[in-house]
């Protein structure tokens, strides 16, 4: 348990607005998308505008916590964003989004990454600053813009969104009662620096990887916080897929009313760094004081990260309507073609230089 | 442009960034270095102070642009507005997230954080404001159809019918 009370001031969340179906991708390489979808529980995933990248759903995500928290951008002394699509090799996102929200000069800022998870370690990063009095806020943001190469199965469900939290002492919408890690070296999903497509083991990024991962971190998370899965009322897993966090909150011990709000990736796929902050969003938009949240996230390479956390009563009074709720992205969106698709994420070859 | 150049303008094409004239309070964007408003221009001399945009505005005026400025090729058929902006100045920005058939003058708009153009692929990516439809309280985006040839013609027909500026 955290000796000084740290938790959420504000949050805020960002999908981009085109969705594609996995039908119309299994289309496109003659295999049975529609089978495909529901074998990974994903109707849709969300694709990202030519004009849109980590770096601006990242600003975009964070602009909306901050207005909702009515939050000075001055008071803010880290900015961490994770995320395994980040713009630039060499060259910090962090540093862009925190000019773009008018967080400058006197901050400390860094890009995390940990495959899926980089966005949580951004969390526990700032949890330790902001409890240790080196900072007031600090932000802890997950974002990607993931692709799977064409015709790989990830191409069905990798998709684009983030989120931002705003972590603090003072004011907090949900207090963060304590934090777990569960770590191994495992060889499950990678990416070569210059290779443009991630490289995965295949059926091992499941039992070994995955389940171990999120089994292990929550159950021990639950031991130290001395609770069982009665007492919550929403968890929240990363969701690589629609049916991995599915079955992992059964073998836990958790009722599908439970994680009603924590499971988005069904209607935005799979959003990386982004997909347990958004969950968690959609918890917290639908939250009372009072509820307790159980997340559990998950990065290949492996590792997971838990946190148990409380809503407060001060959600109530929150702006949470500001901006748009995660709901919104959740039912909205523009369809695309597979061709539009492709042409928008860059698949299609230019020619010359 | 240069990197130099466009780093310079970060504040502007980030936050919209613009100052005002703390003699007669006009807001200018982008900033300038007196106030063309004061009947003597000198009376605004060490007067001008910073001041932000708050990212709403309307429709004014738009077209539609199908021969892209370079970077825009992805985006082609795209909206180029004029946005009024209640602080007073009149923005020209690219409007985003949004059907062709859903433009019209004096649609209310609101900034949005996206990157406008790359210095090719190695080079450094320029980043800036564009606007995309605001909502209604509490409304909900309209959800649109992809783009029939239909509706880009009567877009069109609508937009020469009102490009008046
Ligand atoms: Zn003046």
């Amino acid at each position: 348990m955290m000796e000084q009370t740290v938790g959420i001031v504000s949050y805020g969340a960002y999908v981009p607005r085109y969705r594609i179906t996995p039908q119309e991708i299994g289309q496109v390489w003659g295999t049975d998308g529609a089978a495909m979808g529901k074998g990974l529980n994903v109707v849709r995933k969300s694709v990202p505008s030519p004009d849109e990248d980590t770096i601006t759903i990242s600003t975009e995500a964070l602009r909306i916590a901050l207005t909702r928290g009515r939050i000075n951008p001055h008071d803010i002394g880290a900015i961490y964003v994770g995320s395994e699509s980040h713009p630039y090799a060499v060259k910090p996102t962090a540093t862009v989004v925190a000019q773009a929200v008018g967080a400058t000069p006197y901050l400390t800022a860094a890009d995390f990454e940990f495959a899926c998870k980089a966005g949580t370690a951004a969390i526990q990063t700032c949890m330790g600053m902001v409890a240790s009095r080196m900072i007031t806020y600090g932000v802890a943001i997950g974002a990607d813009t993931s692709q799977g190469a064409p015709g790989d199965a990830l191409e069905y469900s990798a998709s684009a969104g983030g989120a931002a939290l705003v972590i603090g002492r003072e004011n907090l919408i949900a207090e963060i009662n304590a934090t777990e890690s569960f770590t191994t070296d495992t060889p499950d999903f990678w990416r070569r620096e210059g290779q443009r497509y991630p490289s995965h083991g295949g059926r091992f990024t499941g039992e070994p990887a995955y389940f171990r991962h999120v089994g292990e971190c929550g159950r021990r998370m639950m031991e130290l916080a001395q609770t069982e899965p009665k007492d919550y009322q929403h968890v929240v897993f990363h969701q690589p897929n629609g049916k991995f966090p599915q079955r992992i909150g059964k073998s836990l011990g958790f009722s599908e009313a439970q994680m009603k709000y924590g499971l988005v990736t069904p209607w935005i796929g799979n959003t990386y760094s982004g997909a347990a902050l958004i969950g968690l969003a959609n918890v917290l938009d639908h939250a009372k004081g009072g509820d307790r949240v159980l997340v559990v996230g998950y990065g290949s390479g492996a590792g997971s990260d838990a946190f148990d956390v409380t809503v407060t009563d001060r959600i109530e009074s929150y702006d949470r309507n500001h901006g748009r709720q995660v709901q919104e992205f959740l039912d909205g969106g523009v369809p695309l073609s597979y061709a539009m698709y492709a042409k928008y994420r860059g698949k299609i070859h230019l020619g010359g230089s | 442009m240069t990197v130099a150049r466009f780093w310079r303008e970060t504040p502007r094409r980030y936050n919209l960034g613009g100052n005002r004239c703390s003699a007669c309070t006009t807001v200018y964007f982008p900033p300038r270095a007196v106030c063309p408003t004061c009947q003597k221009h000198r009376q605004s001399l060490g007067k001008m102070e910073p001041f932000t945009l708050s990212g709403d505005g309307e429709v004014f005026s738009f077209t539609l642009v199908h021969e892209a400025a370079e970077g825009f090729e992805m985006q082609v058929p795209y909206v180029l507005a004029l946005i009024k902006t209640p602080e007073g100045p009149l923005l020209t920005g690219q409007i985003v997230d949004i059907s062709l058939e859903e433009v019209h003058i004096g649609m209310r708009v609101r900034a949005a954080f996206r990157k406008l153009r790359e210095d090719g692929r190695a080079g450094v990516i320029h980043y800036g404001y564009k606007f995309s439809p605001a909502r209604e309280n509490g409304g909900r985006e309209a959800v649109a159809s992809p783009v029939s040839q239909e509706a880009l013609a009567r877009a069109a027909a609508r937009a020469q019918g009102t490009a008046r500026t």
